[in-house]
């Protein structure tokens, strides 16, 4: 391990919560750790042993594919043994409470514990009852944090840089906890900020958390360095948020036209899964410029450097 | 983004080649406040030119219209017409809407979406939009569906269906009961500056209400609806209107308590406006007498006093504009016990001459009655008419401001005869009418 790194290396959270109050060194340090971690990677042999002997639980009250599979192979990589646990599998289908799910699990004595819940500020109380350290997946509409890193990761690398650059967050701001974190991070790391989105998809007073609010994607766009899309669920685009599909791709879909309002050499990015022909054009997901792949790679990388950051503070390290 | 369609100018290029010049008129522009002797050149489809100096010099070439002193004024808006057409042509038109309309001086109707099926898409509008080209002779704008539907629940494509030219939104006869979803209609159409138009009548307050509560319900044996009905609904949206900005008109109130609701939300600065029908600024619940249906609208006709300070309201500006609610239904539904009856009365040929009642009787000047009915529905809708200057479409109305006539409904153009005003006397009477410079009505030929 490069010794340097490991000596500038400042993180001092035992939880990974939230994004909100993470300093630009601090980020700064784990996008460094990640950028080794993607480097690893790249590598034939990807396996490290930083977390032998540690147990990582994934513990998923909502359903998830790329996250929960990108830390699985996180926690891997770095030689923890790993363990899922879906809801649909697990006593809290029998009506057991979040707060006994805890007990129980700490009873376990697992070192890391990933937690995905639908409800904002379940990840928190959880942490609250355990002894082990706690990784926020993703709380309802409130945060999710290894995502926003994924994406400073991503930005970092394309641009060198993520200060002083233009961030146009568009679509569902409402229910996006991606948006909420990607503000915090964003903003931490000295970049400007700006939501684009109907009013009906925009939560009152978002600006304050450090952004811009555009209600017309065209002139939102104008001058960005980074477009980057958010994903709009199907139930919520048949007249109750938006009229329908084809009226929010009309004014809120990434096609060309609106592409070309961005600076020439603007990154197109997706935290995924993609509606295509919904927020995004076919075309525009697959652009040269787009990198929502390379947002996927970085996902393991950062969900690696969180987890061995966080394991510092474990007992015993 | 809105952008005037149907037939404004599409008249023009069919009659470039001729001018006419109305002169020895009484020129009223409540646009500009105008109200003097004089004279307005028509040519091209617009208005060239217009002023004293035109009193009695008509330029050579022009066809020469004496008005002998009676009113040229901006021809009217109505902001609230209902048809049949499409789904429902045995009571209306688009085409014999326009024809009363142009007898009634109206030069711009604009059309309610409670039509079969009702327009709430796009390909709706462009079809009405079409028709109302081939064959209404006045201008023809869409207020599209609010709601798929109308069913007060899911939002419509307020953009598409905005750039395919709707004026404004409306979710028809029928309030938005669902609060959380009128709040997403007013935030939603905000973005694209668009136009809500909303009846404010609570849907399970009214349900089975005949007419006013009061006195005259109680003894005619009619369940009333209270005005609270109204007032409740309007509250509520003005309290939305608070939380999203988003442009608010109340279609047609009808009672004092309303009033206050719309003064205190227009000194809050709220984007807020509201209308009232012809009936309820002429007419009280008291013409119902014994059970006639011609008089049973929706709102339900209100008390005298009421009536009264809807006027006075009008005349101090508080009311923005003055709709005929024309709404034509056919014997079959209107010939009917009273509480069975169907809701509606025509007015677009009648409604120059009632509201002049208002002035005949002193309760209102000309210029305050004509400007609810020309430039502020014009400003309201975003429409380039309901003015007289230069470079404005040519849609003008000549009328004799004394001339007495006999309501007769079989004389009416409308194809359904449900006017409150049959065999009433009225007093003014629309001479001329002419849209985008093409003389569209005249009276007594």
């Amino acid at each position: 391990m490069n010794t340097q790194a490991h000596a500038s290396f400042y993180f001092p959270g035992r939880h990974l919560l939230t994004c909100e109050g993470l300093s630009a060194q601090e980020i700064n340090s784990l996008l460094d750790l990640a950028d080794r971690a993607a480097e690893t990677n790249r590598q034939v042999s990807k396996k490290r042993d930083v977390l032998r002997g540690r147990t990582l639980i994934n513990l998923f009250f909502e359903v998830s594919t790329r996250t929960q599979a990108s830390f699985e192979l996180a926690g891997k990589r770095l030689g923890a043994d790993v363990m899922n646990m879906h809801v649909a599998t697990s006593s809290v289908q029998k009506g057991e409470s979040l707060i006994d799910t805890a007990m129980t699990l700490n009873a376990m004595r697992p070192d890391l514990l990933v937690v995905r819940h639908h409800a904002a500020g379940a990840v928190e109380l959880l942490a609250q009852k355990v002894d082990c350290s706690v990784i926020n997946a993703g709380d309802g509409a409130h945060e999710h944090p290894t995502q926003a890193l994924l994406d400073a990761l991503t930005i970092r690398r394309a641009k060198g840089r993520i200060a002083g650059l233009t961030v146009a967050i568009c679509g569902d701001i409402l229910h996006s906890r991606v948006a909420r974190s990607n503000i915090h991070v964003l903003n931490a790391m000295g970049a400007r900020v700006r939501l684009v989105a109907p009013s009906t998809l925009l939560p009152p007073g978002i600006e304050r958390l450090g952004a811009e609010v555009y209600t017309d994607m065209w002139k939102g766009l104008e001058g960005c360095d980074i477009v980057m899309m958010l994903r709009l669920q199907r139930e919520r685009m048949e007249g109750n948020y938006v009229p329908t599909s084809r009226e929010y791709y009309h004014f809120f879909g990434l096609d060309q036209e609106k592409l070309d309002c961005a600076k020439p050499d603007a990154l197109i990015m997706h935290p995924g899964p993609m509606n295509r022909g919904v927020e995004i054009a076919s075309t525009i997901a697959d652009h040269s410029r787009s990198v929502i792949r390379e947002q996927v790679e970085m996902g393991v990388a950062v969900r690696m450097a969180v987890l061995e950051a966080l394991a510092r503070h474990l007992p015993n390290h | 983004m809105r952008s005037p369609t149907g037939r404004d100018g599409a008249k023009a290029g069919a009659e470039a080649a001729t001018s006419t010049v109305f002169i020895n008129a009484r020129i009223i522009d409540p646009a500009s406040g105008r109200d003097e002797p004089g004279g307005l050149l028509v040519s091209d489809g617009v208005i060239a030119d217009l002023g004293g100096h035109l009193r009695r010099n008509a330029p050579p070439g022009a066809t020469v219209i004496d008005c002998v002193g009676h009113i040229l004024c901006p021809g009217l808006i109505d902001a609230q017409v209902y048809t049949g057409d499409p789904g429902q042509e045995h009571r209306e038109t688009l085409k014999t809407a326009s024809f009363a309309a142009a007898a009634g001086g109206v030069t711009t109707i604009a059309c309610m979406p409670d039509t079969e099926p009702v327009i709430d898409q796009v390909a709706l509008v462009d079809y009405v939009q079409r028709r109302a080209r081939e064959r209404a002779i006045v201008n023809v704008h869409i207020i599209a569906a609010l709601t798929k539907g109308l069913k007060g629940q899911e939002l419509a494509e307020i953009g598409l269906l905005q750039r395919a030219g709707a004026v404004a939104f409306s979710n028809g006869k029928s309030s938005i009961a669902n609060t959380s979803v009128m709040r997403n209609a007013l935030n939603y159409s905000k973005d694209f500056e668009a136009l809500i138009m909303h009846h404010t009548e609570d849907p399970y307050l009214t349900e089975g209400g005949a007419m006013n509560s009061g006195e005259v319900s109680t003894r005619l044996g009619l369940k009333g609806v209270n005005k609270a009905a109204e007032t409740i609904v309007l509250e509520r949206d003005v309290r939305l209107v608070g939380i999203t900005g988003g442009r608010y008109h109340a279609s047609t109130i009808s009672c004092a308590e309303s009033l206050a609701v719309v003064r205190a939300a227009k000194s809050r600065g709220l984007p807020v406006s509201c209308g009232v029908s012809i009936n309820h600024l002429t007419l009280n619940e008291n013409d119902i007498g014994s059970y006639r249906t011609f008089f049973k609208v929706r709102p339900p006709l209100r008390s005298e006093e009421d009536r009264v300070a809807m006027v006075r309201a009008l005349a101090a500006g508080d009311i923005d504009v003055i709709v005929s609610s024309h709404d034509p239904q056919d014997a079959d539904v209107k010939r009917r016990p009273f509480a069975e009856a169907a809701d509606g009365a025509i007015g677009l040929e009648t409604l120059l001459a009632a509201a002049l009642r208002l002035y005949h009787s002193d309760e209102i000047g000309l210029l305050p009655l004509l400007r609810a009915m020309t430039i502020n529905p014009a400003k309201l809708l975003g429409l380039p008419g309901g003015r007289l200057e230069k470079g404005a479409p040519a849609d003008i109305l000549l009328f004799d401001l004394g001339q007495p006539w006999v309501v007769d409904r079989e004389q009416l153009r409308s194809r359904s005869k449900n006017s409150p005003f049959d065999e009433q006397k009225l007093q003014g009477r629309v001479l001329k009418t002419m849209v985008a410079g093409r003389m569209v009505y005249q009276y007594g030929s």
